[in-house]
């Protein structure tokens, strides 16, 4: 088999230290980058890109995102969608505030915002954990959806209270648009392919650093994590802000890339909360590879399915629909029975197989 | 030369040619969620109208019309995702049946040059055809629903709501604030009293409102509801006992279902509805040619029902303007843009209502490029506890008032998206 590490030797500590270790898994990593980066957007049509692509990867920085707050720090959040609501409703001020604003800045900035706003509702992470965390943060979600539907500062006194994207470039010298209805589907996919790179690659240099060992720290037993030196205060509400920052991002994306006009209780309401969490759950807790896996499990299977029953099948729709729910809980029970860690760790024990190929133990 | 196009093309779609389109009018429909009591038959009614002229015309004007479904659950994800999935056949009008999907499609309709028909629901706006150019809501919109409840309630209180008290219990979403913004207005003109209560999707938790609504006793209740949230509002109304003529719906509340769980405890519940009630010959028609043959979509029992009636009228506009794109294009097979001018240039009158089988089912009206809202005409009915009644005619809206909020509300779209005036040069 290829998949092996005979002859992949290693001379020093970096090269063992690499996120892929392993020579085929490195180049498959490359491959994927190349193809996502060079490939896909040339033969994109809007579908794939609207209804499948764009959401995976907007979904994969919210699931990153509360992966570092759930999966590496141990701080139950249902506060998600709020969060994304902060960042989605930051770009759309910053939008209409300051019309000359590229979307790099606003979706950075938007991040920065949330980011605060967590920090703000991590607070009581240093008296509470768990079950009394978990609804704290629901707090958090509810209060934000209701501030931003009571507020009419919020949503420009528009009649409706729903907020639109209004047409803004991809970066200061170039001029071409990444949301409004005149948005190329390569330029939008492109634009959340970045952030979903650098985000992904930040989040994985993070959880192997200093800050990231201090999460898992505090996660494993945060007695034993003080004792040990580590500071609880800090090590929580960073991860309460860095995992803000990337739901934040996420929000803003939704919003100004994806849907272009948003209606705060619908679409970032509570299921959109449990919906981010079961993405970790199935993908795997502490797993950057977990929060795609989990992404693409709860965003394109379903539309895949769907597709496969009126399309192929042939179904009326309710019909179809119906199933689409009976065929992914199915699954969704079944993976966890067969492997509570999630996909990730169905992934890497399929992969320690293949290595110790044909004798797996 | 156009019955000859007609005649090709006719003879090519008998050929079977592999080429022949049809005419697509993609149905994004909910038949599965909190709201599927109202998505279910509207959508049956769309599809079977659409059957109808298959079975019993060969389609319109030769070419067979077609009506792919896509389930969006009232949610505006899904409803992009069917958006973008249908539109590659050939998509010739939208019409989403939702408020939230609505104002997602208005920029994306209008840069891909498909029509959006938004009949009775949508952005109110979007009837200023200057700055929405592929959005059309005739032949009513919530603004003229607003202003035709406050105008039937003027001339039973002998043309004064001095001092009265109106509580405007809504869905919080985009749809249920619409109608606020008219509702205030009014309230300052003719000095009654606004009371705002908001009910969160999906609708069911409706206790403290109920609560206030028993405590301060307004005259006259309005309720822009919509799926189990008019179920839930008529019981908690009987509950606390609250005179059922004071409580009117607007015409997303007062379908059967809507009433039919209270029955006759629910007797004198009044709604809007866009179209006329009662008997018609065309559901005869669509018994004979669609349902016995089988073709029904659904199970077939909301035939003739309020929103069934509804989704065929909405079909029923949709095949006139197809008709009328294909006799000011001469082309049989349409595209989008000859269907967004036809439906610019609509004008539905008496016998073309007669002449499909439904007289009367709902108000005269033309379409111009500046005024994409028909006349916004609605008729008020009553729950008798067994069966809804039509109480008056046709209600004008005031359009005094709607017009400027209009222009206004239009004017800051059009300058947050940059949008030119499209009716100047004309």
């Amino acid at each position: 088999m290829i998949y092996r590490e005979s002859g992949d030797f290693k001379t020093s500590y970096a090269e063992d230290n690499q996120t892929f270790p392993i020579m085929f898994d490195r180049y498959g990593y490359y491959i994927v980058l190349l193809i996502g980066a060079l490939v896909i957007p040339f033969v994109l049509n809007d579908y794939w890109a609207n209804s499948i692509l764009i959401p995976f990867l907007i979904y994969a920085i919210a699931a990153i995102g509360l992966n570092i707050l759930t999966g590496y720090c141990g701080q139950v959040s249902l506060g998600t969608g709020g969060f994304m609501a902060v960042g989605a409703y930051t770009s759309y001020k910053l939008m209409t505030a300051f019309p000359g604003l590229d979307m790099i800045s606003v979706t950075l900035l938007s991040g920065v915002m949330t980011a605060m706003v967590g920090v703000a509702f991590g607070l009581p992470s240093l008296r509470i954990k768990g079950f009394y965390l978990a609804v704290a943060t629901l707090a958090a979600q509810f209060f934000l959806v209701w501030l931003f539907n009571k507020v009419p500062w919020f949503y420009n006194y528009s009649a409706s209270g729903q907020i639109s994207a209004p047409e803004r470039n991809f970066f200061y010298f170039t001029d071409v648009a990444v949301t409004g209805p005149n948005a190329e589907s390569w330029a939008k996919y492109l634009f959340c392919f970045l952030f979903v790179f650098v985000l992904a690659w930040v989040a994985r240099n993070l959880t192997r650093g200093s800050v990231g060992r201090q999460w898992m720290a505090i996660r494993d037993m945060d007695i034993a994590a003080e004792i040990i030196g580590v500071n609880p205060l800090k090590a929580k509400l960073t991860a309460f802000a860095v995992s803000s920052f990337y739901v934040g991002v996420a929000g803003a994306l939704l919003f100004t890339v994806y849907l272009g006009a948003v209606e705060v209780g619908e679409a970032f309401g509570i299921n959109k909360s449990f919906l981010v969490l079961f993405m970790i759950i199935i993908g795997g807790l502490g797993s950057i590879f977990g929060s795609f896996a989990g992404a693409a499990f709860m965003v394109i299977l379903p539309v895949v399915l769907r597709n496969f029953l009126t399309g192929t099948m042939s179904w009326d729709s309710a019909l179809a629909t119906h199933f689409e729910f009976v065929i992914v809980g199915g699954l969704i029970m079944f993976f966890l029975i067969v492997e509570p860690h999630g996909l990730a760790r169905l992934w890497s024990l399929a992969k320690e197989k293949l290595r110790l190929w044909p004798f797996p133990h | 030369m156009k019955k000859l196009t007609l005649l090709a093309v006719a003879a090519a779609v008998a050929a079977g040619s592999p080429a022949a389109a049809d005419l697509v009018f993609p149905s994004l429909s909910y038949r599965t969620g909190p709201y599927a009591a109202g998505g279910i038959p509207f959508a049956d009614g769309y599809a079977d109208y659409m059957t109808l002229l298959n079975q019993r015309d060969g389609g319109i004007g030769g070419v067979e019309t077609r009506v792919p479904e896509c389930e969006t659950a009232y949610n505006t994800e899904r409803g992009v995702e069917c958006y973008e999935s249908t539109r590659g056949e050939g998509a010739l009008v939208y019409q989403p049946l939702s408020t939230g999907i609505t104002y997602q499609l208005i920029p994306r309709t209008a840069a891909d040059g498909i029509p959006l028909h938004t009949m009775g629901y949508g952005r109110t706006s979007a009837s200023n055809g200057n700055v929405f150019s592929h959005t059309f809501n005739y032949p009513a919109n919530y603004w003229d629903a607003a202003s035709a409840i406050v105008n039937q309630l003027l001339e039973e209180n002998d043309g004064s709501l001095e001092g009265k008290t109106i509580a405007l219990i809504y869905h919080n979403s985009a749809y249920g604030r619409e109608p606020i913004r008219t509702l205030e207005t009014l309230s300052e003109m003719h000095g009654f009293e606004l009371t705002q209560l908001a009910v969160d999707h999906p609708g069911q938790e409706q206790g403290n409102q109920w609560l206030q609504i028993r405590r301060e006793r307004p005259d006259y209740v309005v309720m822009w509801g919509w799926g189990v949230m008019n179920q839930v509002a008529v019981q908690e109304a009987i509950n606390i006992r609250y005179p059922m003529e004071n409580f009117i719906g607007n015409w997303w509340a007062g379908a059967d279902h809507d009433v039919e769980s209270a029955g006759a405890d629910a007797a004198g519940y009044r709604s809007l509805n866009m179209t006329r009630l009662g008997d018609m010959p065309v559901f005869d028609e669509i018994r004979e040619h669609v349902h016995d043959a089988g073709l029904a979509a659904g199970d077939g029992s909301n035939l003739g029902n309020v929103l069934y009636t509804r989704g065929m009228y909405a079909a029923f506009l949709a095949a006139e303007a197809a008709e009328l794109a294909q006799e000011m294009s001469g082309v049989a097979e349409i595209d989008a843009s000859m269907m967004r001018d036809a439906m610019e240039a609509l004008e539905i009158t008496e016998e073309d209502m007669a002449a499909a089988g439904m007289p009367g089912i709902g108000p005269e009206f033309s379409v111009t490029c500046e005024n994409h809202g028909g006349n916004g005409m609605a008729i008020m009915q009553q729950w008798d506890g067994e069966q809804w009644v039509t109480l008056t005619d046709f209600i004008a809206p005031d359009d005094s008032v709607i017009d400027p909020l209009i222009a206004e509300d239009s004017a800051q779209y059009a300058e947050e998206n940059g949008i030119e005036p499209q009716c100047a040069e004309s």
